[in-house]
């Protein structure tokens, strides 16, 4: 297990180096750079702009250095200071605004799953077991209606109804009276109140994949002939169900499990806007239209470092769960 | 005076049915027959013949949707009393509490029927915690003696391990140690050696025997292999369809079948073991002309670095059967593919003499060569579902090769036509697809394609393995009949060597990758002469109760096949 993971994690330096070239082109794709949206932006509003600022600003901002010095500025400030560089957009460090905003992501990423799993799993299994029954039937259309209806309109009309016919207030994850309050009991229960209802609306799209891929699963596993050895020992219907079909249908679903992290980050930016919270999602959408280069570097380096760290972890947790793999 | 002891186990009238859509299908229709202690019931029939249900509806696990409809399933328990099992609800304690205690089952695939992701100690252990009060303790202690009885080496690491960590046999030991777990009075067999290799199942006969002597346990032996239940059986039930069709002492079943169905089934396996009977052949060239394939020294090294094939010789004349027999992983297969050049030998050649006489390298062609080559070098496959596409009718399968050929339209009709009525199938029938066909009818197809381009040798697979054996040998006189008919040459690969002595000239024992011998079928067999074919032969079961073969059975044990 040991020489598996570290060899794993040597594999990930190169990766790593390539994902931030990567970033990096990807940032410097678009036609223009920051400056060019600001001098447009400028000019919609009727400002008149003198080249030589433009210069002045270029060379502030080391726009025009070889793109190679700007990527190596770039990266040498990340690994060396833990300096993301400045947010055109914001004023504000990078690093600030990532960091604050990081920690609701991930937290709602993190219900959302809970909330996905405790009630897919045991409609999968369910479904599965009773197939074609009208208990299958049900759940499988509501998991379609649900797959097909996408997350923000379900967002949308949860807010109208939830703000029009039960006066609660809706968006965010706190009503404006505790945004900024320090943490406290009246505080959490406000937050308990905002959050159901986006990890309502972000997880049941991911809930209606997983009941259909926890059925499929399932029903694979329960023709297998081990089935019906642990039936001839003599095991209960349930234990038997628990202990070997559920538990190997479950792994597919277990080695996914590491793709919360980049998840968390770009999740559901829409759903993000529409009921404005404080996530990152909404963060990366603002920074790649508005071109502000470090923020968007930052944030898609953030979510490609994420990727590769959640990879690693799917590949532990698979190692771990399916002796199969371990000992290959 | 003492009533008479009631016997161990008896069913009486039992039916299991399925519900279709088309109706019901009676897989299992008014069967009984009973089972005393310490003796072996043998059930045997074909496959869909309903021995499986029968077994299953036993321990009312029969697969969904499948339901016994009616009869009774009498166990006599140890307290004198006697249980209805098929009054029991299946999903009850009281019919758990029978299962895998006083009934234990063993199955065919011992593989896929144990869990991949549990230790073999917990899932052997498992079976003791069920029916017993133990500590984990105790439990360990039981799986470690039970793992000793069916001899799997150094169980106190086997314990732990998992069960793809083992092979086939070693793994159908760990089902029998499962099984054996609450010394259970009765054992059930389902095919439990069907998947093995003929020394393996020799080993695994020769344990459960021991065991049945020692526990006094009865078993009821599921297979479709007569010469299996001649060695093993006291009693026997031949099914067929779902019916019994004749049930008695093993030597009357044997020297004295009543019913028809029997008489057929133990013709075409003793047919089986003998030569196939004089046919008109024509003259087999002089011994002095040069061989159609001479293959020297051919290495093949896997990736992996396991040599699958390891500087293989061999020669055929024309018009010859040459056997290659041997054991999974022993090359076989491999060695057939290599010839088609379907996998590169790194060393070696193969030289094929072609029609015109030129003498060609298969194993250095080029892309075109390889190509005129495959022409007259033909394979055919041992899955008859696997190897025929869905979406294509069985005439357009046919027609494949001709097509390539250059051969169309109505002249490609034709040559389909003629081809299925060499093979034995209606043309009528050529827009059908082949999900249509049976087993045997595909393998038909299987063989029409492969000598639609009148090719000069073909190369077969273990192209019976997977019929019925009253078809197997059907298929043996049709190949022989094109053989006779087309001029044609065989490489014929094949575990079964039953199968190569009905049909092969001459036969070369692989074992390994390596070719261990070499010579004329009826001498290798009569007269073996490498350790490896000695124990080959005389792990063959013979369909003969009264000759059985396997008690003195010649076991070749290599330095390093101990692990």
């Amino acid at each position: 297990m040991l020489p598996f993971l570290a060899r794993r994690l040597l594999y990930a330096v190169p990766t790593l180096f390539a994902v931030s070239v990567i970033a990096f082109v990807i940032i410097q794709l678009p036609p223009g750079d920051y400056l060019t949206t600001l001098m447009a932006d400028w000019a919609a509003q009727g400002g008149a702009v003198e080249s030589g600022m433009v210069e002045a600003m270029r060379e502030r901002y080391g726009l025009d250095q070889p793109i190679y010095v700007q990527y190596f500025k770039w990266m040498s400030g990340i690994l060396l200071q833990g300096d993301f560089g400045m947010s055109f957009e914001y004023g504000r460090p990078v690093s600030e605004l990532i960091w604050s905003r990081l920690g609701f992501s991930f937290l709602l990423a993190f219900l959302t799953l809970l909330f996905a799993w405790a009630i897919a799993v045991p409609i999968g299994i369910l479904s599965a077991v009773r197939q074609y029954s009208v208990a299958d039937y049900i759940a499988t259309f509501i998991a379609f209606v649900f797959l097909a209806l996408p997350n923000f309109v379900l967002a949308l009309g949860m807010m109208y109804v939830m703000s029009a016919y039960f006066g609660q207030s809706v968006g965010g994850l706190f009503s404006a009276e505790y945004v900024d309050a320090p943490w406290s009991l009246a505080r959490l229960w406000d937050f308990l109140k905002h959050v159901w209802l986006p990890v309502f609306a972000i997880g049941t799209g991911s809930l209606a994949a997983l009941i259909r891929i926890m059925r499929a699963n399932l029903l694979d596993e329960l023709r297998k002939p081990y089935v019906t050895t642990a039936r001839a020992k003599g095991l209960d219907e349930f234990r038997l169900l628990m202990r070997y079909p559920v538990r190997i249908a479950l792994n597919p679903l277990i080695s996914a499990l590491g793709w919360i992290l980049p998840a968390a980050v770009s999740m559901e930016i829409l759903v993000s806007v529409v009921m404005s919270l404080p996530t990152t999602g909404p963060l990366l959408l603002r920074a790649l239209l508005a071109q502000d280069m470090y923020l968007a570097g930052s944030l898609i380096l953030l979510i490609s470092v994420l990727t590769i760290i959640g990879t690693l972890i799917s590949d532990i947790l698979l190692a771990l769960t399916d002796p199969r793999i371990r000992l290959q | 005076m003492t009533r008479p002891q009631p016997p161990l186990l008896a069913v009486r009238n039992l039916q299991t049915f399925f519900p279709t859509r088309h109706g019901t299908f009676r897989a299992v229709d008014d069967v009984s027959f009973t089972l005393e202690r310490g003796r072996t019931l043998a059930i045997v029939g074909e496959s869909g013949s309903g021995k499986s249900v029968t077994a299953r509806s036993i321990l009312q696990i029969v697969d969904h949707p499948g339901r016994i409809e009616g009869g009774a399933i009498e166990l006599a328990r140890e307290d004198g009393t006697v249980t209805d099992l098929a009054k029991l609800d299946p999903r009850g304690r009281e019919i758990r509490a029978i299962r895998g205690k006083e009934i234990a089952m063993i199955f065919q695939e011992p593989m896929s029927s144990l869990s991949p992701v549990h230790r073999v100690g917990d899932q052997i252990g498992e079976a003791v915690r069920l029916h017993r009060k133990v500590t984990r303790r105790e439990e360990r202690d039981r799986v470690l003696e039970l793992l000793r009885q069916v001899e799997i080496p150094d169980p106190e690491t086997a314990i732990d391990r998992y069960t793809f960590e083992f092979s086939g046999g070693m793994r159908q030991r760990v089902m029998i140690a499962m099984a054996l777990a609450c010394d259970p009075r009765v054992l059930i067999a389902d095919e439990p050696t069907t998947a093995l290799d003929v020394t393996t199942q020799a080993e695994i006969l020769d344990l459960i025997r021991r065991l049945q002597d020692s526990h006094g346990m009865a078993v009821i032996f599921i297979t479709h292999d007569m010469g299996v239940v001649a060695e093993i059986a006291d009693e026997v039930l031949v099914m067929f369809r779902g019916k019994v069709r004749e049930s008695g002492p093993v030597d009357a079943i044997f020297h004295a079948p009543q019913d028809g169905y029997t008489r057929d089934l133990i013709g075409s396996v003793v047919k089986l073991e003998q030569k196939a009977g004089a046919r008109v052949r024509p003259a087999l060239p002089p011994a002095d002309q040069p061989p159609l394939l001479k293959v020297e020294n051919m290495s093949l090294t896997f990736g992996n670095g396991k040599t699958a094939v390891d500087d293989v010789s061999l020669t055929l004349r024309e018009g010859e059967t040459l056997g290659i027999v041997g054991e999974s992983g022993s090359g076989k297969t491999t060695m057939g593919r290599c010839l088609l050049r379907i996998y590169d030998p790194q060393q070696g050649r193969a030289e094929f003499r072609r029609a015109d006489g030129r003498v060609e390298d298969v194993l250095s062609a080029g892309r075109h060569g390889l190509k005129s080559i495959r022409r007259e070098m033909r394979m055919i496959f041992q899955d008859p579902v696997g190897s025929l596409s869905p979406r294509k009718t069985v005439g357009e399968i046919i027609a494949e090769p001709l097509k390539l050929a250059g051969i169309r339209g109505r002249a490609c009709e034709e040559e389909v036509c003629h081809l299925m009525e060499q093979v034995g199938l209606p043309p009528a029938w050529r827009e059908r697809y082949p999900h249509a066909f049976s087993g045997g009818q595909r393998q038909r197809i299987g063989i029409a394609r492969a000598i639609s381009v009148k090719p000069r040798l073909i190369i077969a697979d273990e192209a019976t393995s997977a019929l019925d054996v009253s078809l197997r040998s059907q298929m043996l006189d049709l190949m022989m009949k094109l053989q006779d008919e087309m001029g044609l040459s065989y490489i014929f690969i094949s575990h079964d060597m039953s199968v190569i002595r009905y049909m092969c000239d001459r036969v070369a024992v692989m074992y390994r990758g390596r070719i261990v011998e070499t010579g004329e079928t009826g001498q290798v067999i009569g007269a073996p002469q490498a350790p490896y074919t000695r124990a080959l032969l005389s792990a063959i079961p013979n369909p003969d109760p009264r000759n059985p073969r396997l008690r003195a059975r010649f076991r070749h044990v290599p330095e390093a096949a101990l692990a």
